[in-house]
């Protein structure tokens, strides 16, 4: 137990660690958690208790009726009566937190944020605006935003553990959930339901801003992109045209308007590649365009080494370029 | 009884009896046999060795996870090996080694019966279950096994998502080991209610025979389900069907709801003949019978019985409405009432018992901390917001793992010891025995409990690698250091099992004192397992010296010796009377033979051979006309 308590504690603060919640949701159900947790240490306790008994009585023979009476007290009490009423309590509990992390009305919130899963990346759009991104998710801090999550293939699952409980993602269905975080800051989250070879790479981020920064993001965001005033970057988008990236990726304000792999037309401004899989630098950047397949097993994206190094480093300032 | 010299008419009628049960020398006679116990053997060893199979996918996964961002081996091998892993330890190890090992073994001998009611039949269930287990191994060898999970989520396995023939095999696999499993579990349901020995009545039933008839029960309702839902992925992956496609009008939450339909009471289907060896090993190594024997046959009964309506707790992260989930938490913390009956019983039979700690008794002692660690871990994932916060993460891979390897499979560990005696006639090495317990409970801890953890700490399941500095990295070391460990202490058991079979002291038919009916014959028990059927007057029938001192006077009086044919009683469903004298099959070459049709048919439907699949449809109806037609008379 205290091993336990020991390494959750060294976990508070850990990215993904449900025992440390910042919104409301997320505390109520950590709180649900420890209740549980003690409950359960005390019932599993007592059991051990019974075992030990039975170990330091090993050797004393009792009056067989006598022990078939006191055997029948403790299984209807132990095994019936006392689970009733824990369990009722229990069963209280739930019903109680249940309503805090339930899907919120459609227009409950002034903001809604559209979150589709993609094997392996989830694509982000804002209703109302042109924004569209990918693998991170801005927010404006305490404000209530309603996420719709959907799926354009396999199921997903939208997950940020400090921040709310999770909901899938399956075709045919919207779910949807609320986000209130009351904290700046950069929050993690993951698919949680199996998705096939790009499941353990399909990550995302959920970055809370002032509410006033926030909006500056949005506006910027539903721009379309710059068009590159010349030299390398100029060459990069001709390059984007040419190598077939646009059949895949669209750049709005361009003619690329692909649709299989994320939106690239801030991709200079986010903070990682391929779904949290890589850092978003030149360096890195070039990496992926030349060998995704070694950094994200099974990505759909092909891999560019055919193409010359300049070719390859032309895309790269184009697309770093794209702020 | 076989261990004394009998007297010259007893011997007269052993040896007509010996004659009459033989079957077929060497390895014809293990393809042909009906003997419920050498089934159980064969049984025994294909389980293990799948479990092998099992066990070598966990460790290559356990050393590709030890470390963030390890490349041994890559997500593609990565999915195939985990779908395995937990298509092998359900279907190919738990359930074949509980119900086909330890009840076919059991059963019979527990109820004073020759055989199952159905021999043949019976012999057909071993052939199906290695044939769905060779054919879904041939996918791993072919390096095409399934890869969307054992829950095989659709539309991931659809044919869009999981063109190749993996997802086949597993559907095709599974729907052959079904079968295998309903047959099973139809014949313990009739051999329980009408094989049982004149006077053992159902208040006298052995407990384990209950968790047999629960497990039956379950398993008749349960099955058809997942047969249902593989059908129908059949046909939507091989002729188009819309089953799951929203596109069409289908839907994919129809393939979870009928998977899980299965998929919990299937949890009850693995834990129960758990329970049930928990109660056979208590009473002998206390020295009394269990404690409020009534209320744990009811209680092994209903938790088959609600664990029927606890389906959804798997799905409560899908979006179903709240009022659905409030009922399937209700249920779902419902039956923790009878699982709570059965562990205060276990620890009071101990407690006012003379418990002696042998190595059987002491896996029954780590199977009740881990079914109460893994049990209050699963009430929390009733509590359904918490369960949307932790499931399909390494939460549930520890709890599932406290549950499926720490409380079903402990007591199979515990069983093999504890009947080790009864099939070898050898004992094996106590000493050795209890230090193999501690290697096991201590590598069990070792490798789930920091899964707990990890998965609080937010590390989704199924993943073939992490990212370091998510808090995630020493929990995973702990888990693969203890995976190896748990896999040494597993060698070292076997490897106790293995020599003692060979060099252990000679037994006795009832070294331990146990209290049912298995220990009234030799070890290892002759192939009519009685040599008189026993009458029955209490629950632990061994312990009533009387009657088993009047069977030996029956075999002199050739009073229920039944030697004159392949023969056993039936009895009265509910009050155990005499009803009447069954001839039983004897051995038979058409279960084998239809076995193997079988297996290959389903391969000829998933490689798209339909008109060679008739031909084998065509040639399974011939082989069961052979398979009815008279056998010569009996010798």
């Amino acid at each position: 137990m205290a091993c336990v308590l020991g390494m959750l504690a060294t976990g508070c603060g850990s990215d993904q660690s449900i025992t440390s919640p910042v919104t409301e949701p997320a505390r109520e159900i950590d709180t649900l958690w420890w209740a549980m947790f003690a409950g359960g240490m005390v019932i599993f306790g007592i059991v051990l208790g019974l075992l030990v008994l039975a170990y330091v009585r090993r050797r004393r023979s009792s009056d067989p009726d006598r022990a078939e009476r006191v055997s029948y007290a403790v299984i209807l009490g132990g095994g019936m009566v006392a689970p009733v009423v824990l369990l009722a309590v229990l069963f209280a509990f739930v019903i109680r937190v249940m309503p805090a992390v339930s899907a919120p009305e459609p227009g409950s919130t002034s903001l809604t944020v559209e979150v589709t899963g993609h094997q392996w990346y989830w694509e982000v759009r804002y209703p109302g605006t042109d924004a569209v991104t990918a693998n991170e998710i801005h927010l404006p801090a305490g404000t209530p935003v309603r996420i719709v999550a959907r799926t354009a293939d396999v199921i997903h699952s939208f997950w940020v553990p400090r921040l709310n409980r999770k909901i899938d993602m399956i075709p045919g269905r919207t779910n949807s959930i609320e986000l209130d975080v009351p904290k700046v800051g950069t929050y993690r989250g993951q698919c949680s339901e199996f998705c096939g070879l790009g499941h353990a790479e399909m990550a995302f981020e959920v970055i809370v801003q002032p509410p006033a920064a926030f909006r500056r993001w949005l506006d910027h965001e539903a721009q379309p992109a710059e068009t590159p005033a010349g030299g390398a970057a100029a060459a990069g988008q001709e390059e984007f045209q040419s190598a077939s990236c646009e059949d895949c990726h669209t750049i709005r304000g361009t003619p690329a308007d692909g649709k299989v792999g994320p939106d690239l037309t801030h991709i200079g401004s986010r903070r990682t590649l391929a779904a949290l899989t890589i850092p978003n630098t030149p360096g890195d950047l070039y990496q992926w365009i030349t060998n995704p397949q070694g950094w994200k097993p099974g990505s759909r994206m092909p891999g560019f080494a055919s193409l010359p190094a300049s070719a390859r480093r032309a895309l790269v300032s184009y697309l770093e370029g794209l702020r | 009884m076989a261990v004394e010299s009998p007297a010259p008419a007893a011997a007269a009628r052993i040896d007509r009896l010996e004659r009459i049960w033989a079957e077929r020398p060497g390895l014809t006679g293990w393809l042909t046999t009906t003997d419920h116990k050498r089934i159980a053997l064969l049984y025994l060893a294909t389980s293990l060795a799948f479990f092998a199979a099992g066990g070598a996918e966990a460790l290559a996964m356990r050393t590709q996870l030890a470390q963030p961002n390890e490349r041994v081996i890559g997500p593609a091998t990565y999915d195939q090996l985990m779908t395995m892993h937990g298509v092998t330890m359900i279907f190919f190890f738990v359930i074949p080694l509980s119900i086909g090992a330890f009840g076919n073994y059991l059963v019979p001998l527990m109820i004073g019966a020759r055989d199952m009611a159905f021999p043949r039949m019976n012999a057909l269930s071993y052939w199906l279950f290695l044939g769905s287990g060779l054919l879904v191994y041939t996918s791993l060898l072919l390096g095409m096994a399934p890869d969307a999970g054992w829950f095989d989520y659709v539309p991931l396995a659809s044919r869009r998502f999981s063109p190749g023939l993996g997802i086949d095999f597993y559907a095709l696999g599974l729907i052959l080991n079904g079968v295998s499993s309903s047959a099973a579990a139809a014949n313990f349901l009739v051999t329980i209610a009408k094989l049982r020995a004149p006077g053992m009545s159902l208040n006298r039933m052995p407990l384990f025979c209950y968790a047999i008839l629960a497990t039956s029960f379950s398993l008749i309702f349960a099955l058809p389900p997942l047969t249902a839902d593989l059908v129908f992925l059949e046909l939507d992956r091989k002729l188009g069907f819309k089953f799951f496609d929203v596109a069409h009008g289908g839907d994919p939450l129809l393939w979870q709801h009928l998977f899980w339909i299965f998929g919990h009471p299937e949890v009850y289907i693995i834990v129960l003949p758990a329970f049930g060896i928990a109660t056979s090993i208590i009473p002998t190594f206390t020295r009394r019978m269990m404690a409020a024997f009534p209320l744990v046959a009811v209680a092994e009964l209903l938790v088959a019985f609600i664990g029927f309506g606890v389906w959804v707790h798997h799905m409560f992260a899908t979006g179903l409405p709240a009022t659905t989930m409030v009922f399937f938490a209700a249920a779902s913390l419902i039956i923790v009432i009878p699982s709570g009956i059965q562990i205060f019983a276990w620890c009071m039979t101990m407690v006012t018992g003379r418990p002696e700690f042998k190595t059987p008794l002491l896996f029954i002692v780590g199977f009740i901390v881990f079914f109460v660690f893994g049990g209050l871990s699963g009430i929390t994932l009733a509590a359904v917001p918490f369960d949307q916060q932790v499931t399909d993460t390494y939460y549930v891979v520890a709890h599932f793992h406290y549950v499926i390897w720490g409380a079903a499979v402990f007591p199979l560990l515990g069983g093999l010891y504890y009947w080790f005696p009864k099939v070898t006639g050898r004992m094996y090495y106590e000493r050795v025995g209890q230090l193999t317990f501690w290697l096991v409970f201590a590598g069990t801890n070792l490798t789930f409990f920091p899964m707990h953890i990890s998965g609080m700490l937010g590390m989704p399941r199924r993943v073939w690698t992490y990212p370091g500095g998510l808090g995630w990295n020493v929990e995973n070391l702990l888990s693969t250091i203890g995976a190896f460990f748990l896999a040494g202490g597993l060698v070292v058991l076997l490897a106790n099992l293995v020599v003692s079979a060979y060099r252990g002291a000679p037994a006795g038919p009832n070294p331990f004192g146990g209290g049912t009916l298995e220990w009234a014959t030799s070890s290892p028990p002759p192939a009519y397992n009685f040599d008189v059927i026993p009458q029955v007057t209490s629950a632990y029938a061994c312990w009533d010296d009387a009657d088993r001192a009047d069977d030996r006077r029956r075999l002199e009086t050739g009073e229920l010796v039944l030697e004159e044919g392949h023969e056993t009683t039936a009895s009265t469903p509910v009050d155990g009377h005499l009803d009447e004298i069954l001839h039983m099959p004897s051995e038979s070459p058409w279960p084998f033979v239809l076995g193997i049709v079988a297996t290959l048919g389903t391969a000829f439907v998933l490689t798209d051979h339909y008109l060679i699949a008739a031909v084998a449809v065509a040639l399974a109806a011939a082989v069961l006309t052979l398979w009815h037609a008279k056998e010569p008379a009996a010798a």
